[in-house]
């Protein structure tokens, strides 16, 4: 199956791509395409406990099982607003 | 209204947003962009977003404070790009029976958006090193500066 993956801020920038098509297995999680991104950014891991993932715009977890179509994206730390 | 935007922010298109007869106010606030953090001269700003997700989040605040305040007019934006010192990056409106429940509803809507929606910021330094900021860290240091 297809899905797109989306890169913001920090890995947007290490990846130097904001977003991609990944051909995924059947029954594929987040945690699959994690693992395959740590394959090319290993320094990535580090930042996973702080980092959020959302498929179709909502929060997940790295067991949200994707299916054909989905839309998953990085998400990290938010900075909106301002610091007050 | 819930929207990301490349475009300046005046705050009449939220102040419109928010415009109801039931009124008695209408709470507006402004994020702009300091010249410095915690003393380290900044350049400039870069904001980055998630549209759909971003403006989809901003809209369940609004649901949550619905229920928490009974306030139905709550409009946000968010500006994204290059933001120079003084520029406006998050304009919220809150229209409320009385004032007290309006500015309680304003500033949960802040804490929340910084909380829950996907936007990024990056801090371009006087000295040219630049970082993409976390809540209470600094996420990535010693990027250089984007041309």
């Amino acid at each position: 199956m297809k899905v797109t993956v989306k890169y913001f801020a920090v890995c947007h920038e290490m990846l130097d791509r904001s977003e991609e098509e990944m051909e995924l297995p059947e029954g594929a999680t987040v945690q699959t395409i994690l693992k395959r991104l740590e394959e090319e950014w290993p320094e990535i891991a580090e930042f996973y406990e702080v980092m959020q993932m959302s498929v179709n715009w909502e929060y997940a977890t790295e067991n949200t099982e994707l299916t054909e179509g989905d839309e998953v994206a990085l998400i990290p730390p938010v900075t909106g607003g301002c610091d007050v | 209204m819930f929207k990301i935007t490349t475009e300046v922010i005046t705050g009449a298109e939220v102040r419109e947003a928010v415009e109801a007869p039931d009124a008695g106010a209408v709470v507006l606030f402004f994020g702009t962009v300091r010249n410095n953090t915690d003393g380290r001269p900044t350049k400039y700003l870069e904001y980055e977003a998630y549209p759909p997700m971003a403006e989809k989040k901003m809209a369940e605040i609004a649901e949550e404070i619905s229920d928490k305040w009974g306030i139905h007019h709550v409009a946000m934006m968010h500006r994204v790009g290059r933001l120079e010192i003084g520029e406006v990056s998050v304009a919220v409106a809150v229209a409320s029976p009385h004032r007290k429940d309006g500015f309680e509803a304003c500033q949960y809507a802040m804490n929340r958006l910084k909380q829950i929606v996907p936007i990024w910021k990056r801090e371009v330094w006087a000295d040219g090193e630049a970082e993409w900021v976390k809540p209470d860290a600094v996420f990535f240091k010693n990027l250089p500066e984007r041309t």
